[in-house]
């Protein structure tokens, strides 16, 4: 069974045989890029937009090099160069995309909602590279295939994802999609950085890593951004490590195999200690990024393929 | 002299709901019953069994001007109005420039009086610039026309303020309108929190921000003495506060407005930015607690909550569109669906919607009595219609009905005996 939407706004409400899917194809294209053989024109002749209203180098990059690997023109449009600065909206920006005749855009922008609002507007195919608070759903798949690779499965694993959940998009993709591959989640931060009535996902909620990282086979960090402590809802970036910040102590909860991620990019010594990310033993980092490319790839192929038998 | 045949006369203020005519001569209601005869030179209008009630009084509606006609004139306003049933209408201050001045509330009446078909009421600010800091002058305000004060979608948010407020408009008989908002714990918010916010990823606004505004403005009621209205309730506690205010005995009165008993929060789902208003949409439970206020009359009266916007204004990602909702041409029909649904008699609706809120303003309108002025609304009760954005009458666009399907159809509007709508 194929992912058969015309675009990728969300993981929210994906049946898992989608899921699925994408992740089977990404497993195929991960191979493929290990051996150097992809097939480099399954995109040619297709234009590919980074649209990104935010920073983002990694997952910019990453689209970039799934694009050009499957053979697409790319064209990356940020917000310090675009029109956008110079009070163009976002549905003006669409208007001009559609005159460039763009078939995939990728986008990343800071409102939650935004790429929905584009993807109304566009002709274009809209994937969701991060938008606020809400989703940011191939960081969830390129994270379900890094733990299925090294665990096997997703079903009954427990993953206890820690942090800042409250603004993080990637908590809400992967909460999501773990919960529908019926894995176990859990949640683990201080009350002022929990979203309201989260237990209503369908996940535990943790106010201490002990307990949240008991038996855990998964433990998912999340990038705590400096902007949370001068807004007040943590006192300290030392206090937050302290009580918070992943270290070899506070791994040592979680089960003896458990592996260790993170979004990237890291603060090291607020939300993770160095000595567990470069752990090669625990920490699955750097193939969560090798594994974002192929995801990518499976992504910008398979919608590729429905604008194809949509046309 | 107008005479009206074959009506349903609904009159809230005396309990009448019958058949029968009425008679119309000079601007004012001369005589109505299940007969007048025939008076010569009498102009008859046959409403065919339709309702024929008092004109409505919109207790609360943002006129866009000064300062924003692009969204909404008076004149437009006016338009919506009327076609909604509306024959006075309160308008609220924090325009551009905000009406802290008594030469701005005479240029808003004479603007109401140019329209020539409802009565512009303006509310003066609460606070010089509705800033929330220094009260404005409420007894030459007052003398200039202002039906009473509120910084409109601003809350008072200083206590010390709001009880100089409540305690000087005393002085001058009127009271002071709150949005009841606690404004730091509501800072930033887009939605209502809880699971539908934190699933969307938007920042949420406890309801209890309502709430703790509403119990402040009580204890400040209290030992003022003074008149609070709270503004467009959304919450079941709040409600509880007030309900409760009430029993002591305190000047505390509240209104709501249709979209806080037709509809819930999960009308922003799919991000729709014309159901994104101020307060915002709460759960089931709050609009279910909303309809049982309106029920047991703890709420006031129901009023438009008319915010117009633009295009611009809305089509923007959630969080960064404007909040608020156009009212004015749906205000009768989407209370009239709680009357369908079997929430509310018709006499308890048009209550809400004329006598009660003339009465709280100390207005001659809202009702059939003999004298009273000729500010009269036809409908049909049943007649269907489809609200379509792109299609109200007036300027503003931006409702959150849109799409609905709606039971209760205005046929014609009079203000002081003179045919304005249909």
């Amino acid at each position: 069974m194929q992912y058969p939407f015309r675009h990728l706004l969300a993981v929210e409400g994906l049946e898992p045989p989608y899921i699925a899917a994408l992740l089977d194809l990404a497993d195929h294209y991960a191979l493929q890029n290990r051996r150097g053989t992809t097939q480099r024109d399954l995109l040619k002749g297709r234009t590919l937009i980074n649209l990104f209203f935010e920073d983002s180098t990694r997952t910019r990059t990453s689209f970039e090099l799934a694009g050009k690997r499957l053979g697409a023109d790319i064209v990356n449009m940020s917000v310090s160069t675009s029109s956008v600065n110079k009070g163009e909206t976002l549905l003006d920006t669409a208007a001009t995309l559609n005159a460039m005749q763009t078939d995939l855009l990728v986008v990343r922008h800071g409102q939650s909602g935004a790429p929905a609002l584009l993807a109304q507007k566009v002709d274009a195919a809209v994937i969701n590279a991060g938008d606020g608070t809400h989703e940011h759903p191939t960081q969830a798949l390129l994270d379900a295939l890094t733990i299925r690779r090294r665990k096997g499965r997703l079903e009954g694993l427990t993953v206890a994802i820690c942090g800042d959940v409250l603004h993080s998009r990637v908590a809400r993709s992967n909460i999501h999609l773990l919960l529908t591959m019926n894995a176990r989640v859990r949640i683990v931060g201080p009350p002022t950085l929990i979203p309201a009535e989260a237990a209503r996902l369908g996940v535990e909620v943790h106010h201490s890593m002990k307990s949240g990282l008991a038996d855990a086979d998964v433990v998912m960090m999340l990038r705590l951004q400096k902007e949370r402590m001068t807004g007040g809802l943590v006192p300290s970036a030392r206090e937050f490590f302290r009580f918070y910040g992943l270290d070899a102590e506070k791994l040592a909860f979680a089960k003896p195999d458990a592996i260790v991620m993170h979004p990237g990019p890291m603060n090291r010594g607020v939300e993770i200690d160095s000595a567990v990310a470069d752990d090669p033993a625990r920490s699955v980092i750097g193939e969560q990024v090798e594994m974002g490319v192929a995801v990518r790839m499976a992504v910008l192929d398979t919608l590729a393929r429905n604008q194809r038998r949509n046309a | 002299m107008l005479l009206f045949t074959g009506a349903r006369l609904l009159d809230p203020a005396s309990g009448l709901d019958a058949p029968g005519e009425m008679l119309v001569r000079d601007g004012a209601i001369l005589d109505h019953g299940t007969s007048l005869g025939r008076p010569d030179g009498a102009t008859v209008v046959d409403a065919g069994g339709a309702c024929l009630a008092p004109g409505l009084v919109d207790l609360r509606a943002a006129l866009g001007e000064p300062g924003a006609e692009h969204r909404e004139t008076i004149a437009s306003a006016a338009q919506a109005a009327v076609a909604g049933g509306i024959t006075t209408l309160c308008a609220l201050p924090d325009t551009d420039p905000a009406i802290d001045d008594p030469a701005l509330v005479s240029f808003l009446i004479r603007k109401g009086e140019a329209t020539g078909c409802v009565s512009i009421l303006p509310y003066a600010a609460a606070t010089a610039g509705c800033q929330g800091r220094e009260i404005s002058e409420y007894g030459l305000l007052k003398e200039a026309g202002a039906i009473a004060f509120t910084d409109g979608r601003r809350a008072v948010g200083n206590a010390r303020t709001m009880r100089l407020a409540l305690s000087y408009a005393r002085a001058f008989g009127s009271f002071v309108v709150q949005h009841p908002e606690e404004p730091a714990l509501a800072a930033g918010g887009a939605a209502t929190e809880g699971e539908r916010a934190t699933r969307m990823g938007l920042p949420g606004i406890p309801p209890a921000a309502e709430c703790m505004m509403v119990e402040r403005d009580i204890a400040l009621a209290r030992i003022t003495r003074g008149h609070v209205h709270f503004a467009h309730l959304s919450t079941a506690a709040a409600l509880d506060r007030i309900r409760a205010a009430k029993a002591e005995g305190l000047a505390v009165t509240c209104d709501t407005a249709p979209p806080y008993f037709d509809l819930n929060e999960t009308a922003i789902g799919e991000y729709r930015t014309y159901a994104k208003l101020s307060p915002p949409l709460r759960d089931e439970a709050d609009r279910l607690a909303v309809l049982a206020a309106l029920q047991d009359g703890t709420i006031d009266a129901v009023a438009s909550d008319h915010q117009p916007r633009d295009a611009d204004d809305k089509r923007l990602p959630f969080a960064q569109a404007e909040a608020g909702g156009a009212g004015l041409a749906t205000l009768l029909a989407v209370t009239l669906a709680r009357v369908h649904g079997g929430d509310l008699t018709l006499l308890q609706a048009l209550d809400l919607l004329t006598a009660r809120p003339a009465r709280l303003l100390g207005l001659d309108v809202g009702t059939l009595r003999k004298g009273a002025p000729a500010d009269l609304v036809l409908f049909h009760p049943e007649r269907g219609w489809r609200v379509e954005a792109g299609r109200l009458p007036g300027k503003a666009q931006n409702t959150p009905f849109d799409g609905r399907a709606l039971e209760g159809k205005v046929l014609g509007t009079w203000k002081a005996g003179r045919r304005v709508f249909g």
